[in-house]
């Protein structure tokens, strides 16, 4: 990756996305969910600048993932937060990156176990390829591809700084 | 068979006897000391250059299981274990099953002892029958068929009417009443002394009373009726200052401690180690040096081993629900030794608490080196080290509090009657 | 001492809960953190978590008990594990067959987990040295000695109406000497960091040494009760009683008894907790058992949150960052 991502600028975009596709399907007072920590503050931005209805709501998928055998409880905690009731509601799914798609998966378990919505719209900011489930974002702020043995990660909450690390740790920041 | 014991350090605090001599045995009985008797020649020599010959050790206190116990061990197997910490006489009480109240009993350990042929064994009789607290004892049939003493083990005889008549009755059979003195109203179920350690493990606990009410009660029953009595197993320092001062008032009185109670304390249970679970209780440190203190004052003249070996059920459940005792008979020279190298006891104090002392209060002429006596004999090699493994015990009974300690000392030689009973080096 | 050496795994995570001793501060507040995300789960339409999906929890009961194998039965099932109650009655044992064998006749049948409840202390600590070492113990109440599950959510229900444990002085009060939920309590208080932990007691049921855990011995309840924050009541059995400790429970009341009157000695936000079940007119006066400083229900509903949290906390290894796949 070798030009600069203006994270301002993407979440611009991706919030005039959202509201170009909410509108075009006809999703009437969405309600948008974060997932911690990363999706949770795009999420916060996104929310401010659309203007929504309903308080943000925050997903903790701690109790949903499939490795719990073996990598167990993450000691930091940060309980989920959903407004009573999403029966019937358009959700609005953020997330920072969008990889193998495990998290999406563990994210909507645990919406379905707080009720049944009426679709779930997901928005991802960094689609990074590498699939291992059938799950794909609706809006997605920028693909990349990424070498073997990178990440990219997001840190935040202010500022949001998203960097590429390797496994040894070497890493390139960029800033928006 | 004669046999010449050379080079070694002879030790016999009794007869101030600490000199390089050799020792020259015939048959049974040791025949020279020094010089070597005319026409003497010997069989076998046992070369006991750099080691310590002592008069073979007497344990006031063993329990080897027989009759009625055979799964925890047997004469045979706990007797082999006693000769390899060179013991060749061993009191035992008389809580076997049936219990030692009928001449049957007596004589079938006599029996299994002869067979073993591996030690002395000097039983005590019932006090009570089936140490049932209530009725006395045949004690003068007892006696007649071979025992040297009577006691009611663990069993504490709550009611102080029969408990005085039960002295005065052993005294007038002219038997040393041999008593575990424990109150059991006020041990109440406890297993573990009564202090800060037993309220944090919460532990039902022993208080230091219950052993001191029942010593000063025995006391003056003892006063009264001029009975012989001799306190086994103490545990505290409060029971060591009773039982001296009645010894300042020449009442007939004795005490030994158990080799764990000057070793260990209430501490060791720290993690539940049912192998620390122990009757009297391992008490404070204060009672340790306590006792410790009663043994270089002269108040407690035995240290035994309070032999207990068990099955490996019996450890094998929370701590209160074990079965109590542990394992010593085979560590109980290097442990004492332990002491010596410690310098809390001195090599001729401990020695002679294991030798002539232990044989005064069980009235038995043994523990002493003399020509014309019995050749039981213990040679101490005392640079060579002892390491304590339960896996590798040699009694049936695995339950050591001592696993993994290293301790100085082991012994080369042990011979009974003139007869080589244990040699280390043909160990497997 | 017992504890933390056998609670914890290589890398310093719990692996079996048996004691409040010996753990850290900060392990501590952790199952407190873990508990608050919990407690929401039983707010929700569905109740329920998968994490432990999959997974076999034996309730072994050696002694009887409702209201506790309830709650930790709850807290599997809200965990989506399945659950095998056992209440092995002392009949069982009499036959014959030891701890061992009943433990391994369990692990044949591939549980992960094995909450313990025994009238002997040790117990679970015996058990957790016995069992196969994927399988993680807790401990539900052993004899006098620990009962670490509910000493936790007496914390999670102090720091819900305190926040801080910092400058609190707590007063626990009743049959010290034989009660594990006091020696817990105990030692997660000090630990945690409170401004001074109180017992107050009879001097036939304050056991000996009890200062070395770090507490003020009172006899006199006025005094003891003097600006606490919280009080915590114990029962009182009606054993001690007829095993010559007691007189009776008149005089109890008299001398121990939390009434409006003695509560008002306390600070005036004092909370007042008791573990349950309550002897209404013995230990505590009915009156402020349901008055409005009273958190005794509120101690019940945290119960099962917190049993959620020491559960998940040792079927699963933490790690030091959020590993996994996005």
């Amino acid at each position: 990756m070798s030009d600069a991502i203006d994270i301002d600028q993407l979440l611009n975009e991706m919030a005039c996305a959202t509201q170009a596709y909410c509108k075009a399907s006809a999703y009437d007072n969405p309600l948008m969910i974060g997932i911690q920590r990363g999706g949770a503050w795009i999420a916060k931005r996104l929310h401010q600048t659309l203007k929504l209805a309903d308080p943000l709501g925050e997903l903790n998928i701690a109790f949903y993932r499939d490795d719990f055998s073996t990598l167990g409880l993450h000691p930091e905690v940060n309980p989920s937060k959903l407004p009573a009731d999403i029966n019937n509601r358009h959700i609005i799914l953020v997330d920072d990156v969008l990889f193998t798609g495990r998290t999406i998966r563990a994210a909507m378990n645990e919406i379905f176990d707080y009720g049944r919505p009426a679709s779930i719209t997901l928005v991802v900011m960094i689609d990074r390829c590498g699939r291992e489930l059938p799950i794909q974002a609706d809006i997605i702020g920028k693909t990349i591809t990424l070498n073997e043995g990178e990440h990219v990660k997001l840190s935040g909450p202010e500022p949001l700084t998203l960097s590429i690390d390797n496994v040894k740790g070497t890493g390139t920041q960029t800033t928006g | 068979m004669r046999i010449h014991i050379k080079g070694g350090r002879l030790f016999d605090p009794v007869n101030k006897l600490d000199a390089k001599q050799d020792l020259f045995i015939a048959e049974d009985k040791i025949v020279g000391i020094k010089k070597k008797p005319d026409g003497f020649d010997s069989d076998l020599q046992i070369n006991a250059k750099d080691k310590l010959v002592l008069p073979g050790l007497v344990d006031l206190c063993a329990r080897l299981r027989e009759p009625g116990l055979e799964h925890k061990g047997t004469i045979q197997t706990e007797s082999f274990a006693a000769n390899s910490s060179g013991i060749t006489s061993i009191c035992c009480p008389p809580d076997t099953d049936p219990v030692i109240d009928t001449p049957a009993v007596i004589e079938l350990i006599h029996q299994r002892s002869r067979d073993a042929g591996r030690t002395n064994i000097y039983p005590l009789g019932a006090l009570t029958q089936n140490l049932n607290s209530e009725q006395l004892a045949e004690m003068h049939i007892l006696k007649q068929a071979g025992c040297i003493g009577v006691s009611n083990a663990y069993n504490s005889i709550d009611n102080a009417e029969v408990l005085r008549r039960a002295f005065e009755y052993a005294h007038s059979c002219d038997l040393t009443v041999f008593l575990y003195a424990e109150d059991n109203a006020l041990k109440n179920n406890g297993v573990a002394h009564e202090g800060a350690l037993s309220t944090r493990l919460g532990l039902p606990a022993i208080p230091e009373s219950a052993e001191t009410v029942a010593i000063s009660r025995a006391l003056l029953l003892a006063e009264q009726t001029n009975v012989r009595l001799h306190f086994c197993r103490l545990s505290t320092a409060r029971g060591v200052q009773l039982i001296k001062a009645a010894q300042k008032q020449n009442l007939p009185v004795t005490a030994d401690v158990a080799i764990c109670n000057l070793l260990l304390t209430e501490m060791d249970i720290a993690d539940y180690n049912s192998d620390c679970h122990l009757q009297p209780p391992l008490r404070s440190e204060r009672d340790r040096t306590g006792l410790i203190a009663g043994i270089n004052d002269g108040t407690i003249t035995a240290i035994c081993s309070d032999h207990q070996p068990h099955d490996a059920d019996a450890k094998a459940t929370p701590f209160s629900l074990t079965e109590s005792g542990a394992s010593t008979i085979e560590h109980l020279l290097p442990l004492t030794m332990h002491l010596v190298n410690r310098k809390e006891l001195k090599l001729e104090k401990a020695i002679s608490l294991l030798t002539s002392q232990a044989a005064n209060i069980l009235s038995i002429e043994k523990g002493t080196l003399e020509t014309g006596k019995d050749a039981d004999i213990c040679i101490l090699d005392i640079d060579a080290s002892t390491s304590v493994s339960k896996d590798n015990l040699l009694s049936a009974g695995k339950n050591s509090p001592f696993n993994g300690w290293e301790l100085q000392g082991s012994v080369s030689h042990t011979l009974l009657n003139g007869k080589v009973v244990f040699d280390r080096s043909k160990l497997k | 001492m017992t504890g933390n050496i056998i609670q914890l795994d290589n890398n310093g995570n719990l692996k079996h809960f048996l004691s409040t001793e010996g753990l850290s501060q900060s392990l501590l507040l952790n199952i407190l953190d873990h508990a608050e995300s919990f407690a929401s789960v039983g707010e929700r339409h569905v109740k329920k978590v998968p994490l432990l999906r999959g997974k076999t929890i034996a309730n072994l009961f050696f002694e009887p008990s409702t209201r506790t194998r309830t709650t930790f039965e709850l807290a599997a099932k809200r965990l989506s594990a399945d659950i095998l109650n056992l209440n092995i009655s002392t009949s069982a044992t009499s036959k014959g067959e030891t701890l061992s064998d009943t433990l391994h006749t369990l692990e044949a049948m591939h549980c992960d987990m094995f909450v313990v409840r025994h009238a002997n202390s040790g117990a679970a600590h015996y058990i957790a040295t016995q069992v196969a070492p994927h399988i993680s113990v807790i401990n539900a109440g052993d004899g006098r000695h620990a009962h670490p599950t509910q000493a936790m959510l007496d914390m999670f229900t102090i720091r819900r109406h305190k926040q801080s444990f910092e400058n609190l002085r707590v007063a626990i009060v009743g049959d010290i000497l034989h009660s594990r939920v006091a020696r817990s309590e105990i030692h997660a208080l000090n630990t945690l960091g409170v401004l001074e932990t109180r017992v107050i007691a009879p001097h036939t049921l304050i056991p000996k040494g009890v200062e070395d855990l770090g507490v003020h011995v009172y006899h006199d309840m006025d005094a003891g009760l003097e600006g606490v924050d919280v009080v915590m009541m114990l029962r009182l059995q009606k054993e001690r009683m007829r095993g010559a400790l007691l007189p009776s429970e008149q005089e109890y009341f008299q001398r121990y008894g939390l009434t409006d009157e003695r509560l008002a000695l306390a600070k005036p936000d004092a909370i007042v907790m008791h573990p349950g079940p309550i002897n209404r007119g013995v230990e505590i006066d009915s009156g402020v058992a349901d008055g409005e400083r009273s958190v005794i229900l509120q101690q019940v509903s945290h119960g099962i949150a917190v049993r959620m949290a020491v559960m998940a906390m040792t079927m699963g290894r933490s790690n030091d960052d959020m590993g996994g796949s996005k």
